[in-house]
C-alpha cells in the first residue's frame, strides 16, 4: 500500500484553502468525469483519485487527521475511529461522486485511514441509480453464428442470458438493471457487456459476410467436378466449372454470416480457390505432362 | 396509457433534490422528452442514465445548460466514432491476418 499525496493529485500544496480546494477539485472533475470521457479507463482511473483526494481534503476533520498522519498512516489508528467519523457524516445530505458511481472504488491507503467509504455511512434519502458495470465476453466466431445462452458472475450473481446470433466483435450489449444497486431505493445500474470474437483460422468475416479459401486438386480445377464444402451452417455441395483458375472467387449467397436480430437473413460466402500442384510425381505421370506440353 | 415505465417529474426532482426548471430547461433544449398523463409530467425510465448525467454536469460539475448541449452533441458524435473505429478494426483484422 502507497501512500497517496491529495494534496499533489489536486494540484495543490497543504496550505489550500477549503475555496481552492473546492475549485481544483471541479476543474480536474471537469477534465476526467467518466460521462465525459466514456471507455478511458485512464480517465476513470484520474478520477477515482481526485474524487478520493476530495472526499478527504473537503472534510475538515479527515483533512485534519490526514495532515498528522497522512505519511505515517500505520499509526493512524491512534486518532479516532473511522465509525465515529461516519457517525459525524450521518444525515449530511452532500451530494459526492462516491455516492453514485464510485462506492467502494476507494484506494487501499483510504480504507486503512478512513475506514472504508463514507458514503456508506451517509444516511441518505436521496436515491441514486445504481453503478453501471462493465464486462468483457470472449466468443469463438462459432459461437457467434448462432443464438445461444451463457451464464455469467458478476460481482457473484449468477446471470444467462440471450446472446443473438451475428453479434459482432467490438460490439456492447446492455442488460439493463444488472449493474450496481440503486441507492436508497433508487433503480439499478446497468451491465455492459463488450463481446470479443477471437480469430477464426479458416474463416474471416466482414460484417455479415464470409470469406475463406479451398483448395482445389489440379485435374478437378481443369476438369470440373464437385465438391462438398463444409461451412458453419453445414454441408453443401458446389460445383466446379472446367477450367477453374488459381485464385478464381465465387460468393455463395445467404451461406454467410447470420445478421444481427434479423433472424432468417444471412451474408454471403465467398471462397477463393487455391489450386494444388501435384508433387512426388511418377514417371508415367510426368511423361503424360510432358505429351500434354506438347499437345 | 401504459405508466409503469414512467416517473414523475415532481418525485423524481424531489427524491434528487434538483428544481423542477431545470428539469423544464433541458426539455426546451430537446435534451430529455416529458411524457404528459392526465396533467401530470413523466419521464420514461430509460432515459433516467442520461437525466442524472445531466443533473450531474449542472449541479456537480457546473456546467451550463449550452454547456451540457455542447457535451451531449460531442459525446454522441464520439459514440458514432467509436462504432465506426469498431468497424474499420474489425476491417483491418481482415486485411492483416487474410492473404
Amino acid at each position: 500500500m502507497t501512500f497517496l499525496d491529495y494534496y499533489k493529485i489536486l494540484g495543490l500544496d497543504n496550505k489550500a484553502t477549503p475555496k481552492e480546494i473546492k475549485s481544483a477539485y471541479r476543474r480536474l472533475a471537469r477534465k476526467y468525469h467518466p460521462d465525459l470521457n466514456p471507455n478511458d479507463k485512464d480517465a476513470k482511473k484520474k478520477f477515482q483519485e481526485i474524487n478520493e483526494a476530495n472526499e478527504v481534503l473537503s472534510d475538515p476533520e479527515k483533512r485534519k487527521k490526514y495532515d498528522q498522519y497522512g505519511k505515517d498512516w500505520q499509526h493512524a489508528d491512534q486518532f479516532e475511529s473511522s465509525k465515529q467519523y461516519q457517525e459525524k457524516q450521518a444525515g449530511s445530505q452532500k451530494r459526492s461522486y462516491s455516492d453514485t458511481q464510485f462506492e467502494g472504488d476507494f484506494s487501499d491507503f483510504f480504507e486503512s485511514m478512513f475506514g472504508g467509504s463514507s458514503s456508506a455511512g451517509r444516511s441518505r434519502q436521496v436515491k441514486f441509480r445504481g453503478e453501471d458495470f462493465n464486462a468483457e465476453l470472449h466468443l469463438d466466431l462459432v459461437d457467434a453464428y448462432k443464438t445461444h445462452q451463457q451464464t455469467l458472475t458478476v460481482n457473484g450473481k449468477k446471470i444467462r442470458i440471450t446472446i443473438p446470433a451475428g453479434i459482432e466483435n467490438g460490439q456492447t450489449i446492455k442488460i439493463p438493471g444488472h449493474g450496481g444497486q440503486g441507492i436508497n431505493g433508487g433503480p439499478n445500474g446497468d451491465l455492459y457487456i463488450t463481446f470479443l470474437i477471437a480469430n477464426d483460422p479458416k474463416y474471416k468475416r466482414l460484417g455479415n459476410n464470409l470469406y475463406t479459401t479451398v483448395d482445389l486438386d489440379l485435374y478437378l480445377a481443369v476438369l470440373g467436378g464437385e465438391i462438398t464444402l463444409d461451412t458453419l451452417g453445414g454441408k453443401v455441395k458446389l460445383k466446379v466449372k472446367p477450367e477453374t483458375q488459381n485464385g478464381s472467387k465465387i460468393k455463395l449467397k445467404d451461406k454467410g454470416f447470420p445478421v444481427y436480430k434479423n433472424e432468417g437473413h444471412f451474408g454471403d460466402l465467398y471462397i477463393t480457390y487455391v489450386i494444388k500442384i501435384p508433387t512426388n510425381l511418377t514417371e508415367k505421370q510426368k511423361a503424360l505432362f510432358n505429351e500434354l506440353s506438347k499437345s | 396509457m401504459q405508466t409503469e415505465n414512467l416517473i414523475a417529474i415532481n418525485e423524481f426532482c424531489i427524491s434528487h433534490n434538483v428544481e423542477n426548471s431545470f428539469i423544464s430547461s433541458l426539455k426546451e433544449t430537446g435534451l430529455i422528452e416529458i411524457t404528459t398523463v392526465e396533467e401530470t409530467e413523466f419521464i420514461d425510465a430509460g432515459q433516467l442514465r442520461q437525466l442524472e448525467k445531466f443533473i450531474q454536469f449542472y449541479y456537480e460539475l457546473d456546467i451550463n445548460l449550452e454547456g451540457i448541449e455542447t457535451i451531449n452533441h460531442l459525446l454522441n458524435r464520439i459514440s458514432c466514432l467509436q462504432d465506426e473505429i469498431v468497424l474499420l478494426k474489425n476491417k483491418l483484422r481482415l486485411y492483416e491476418t487474410f492473404d
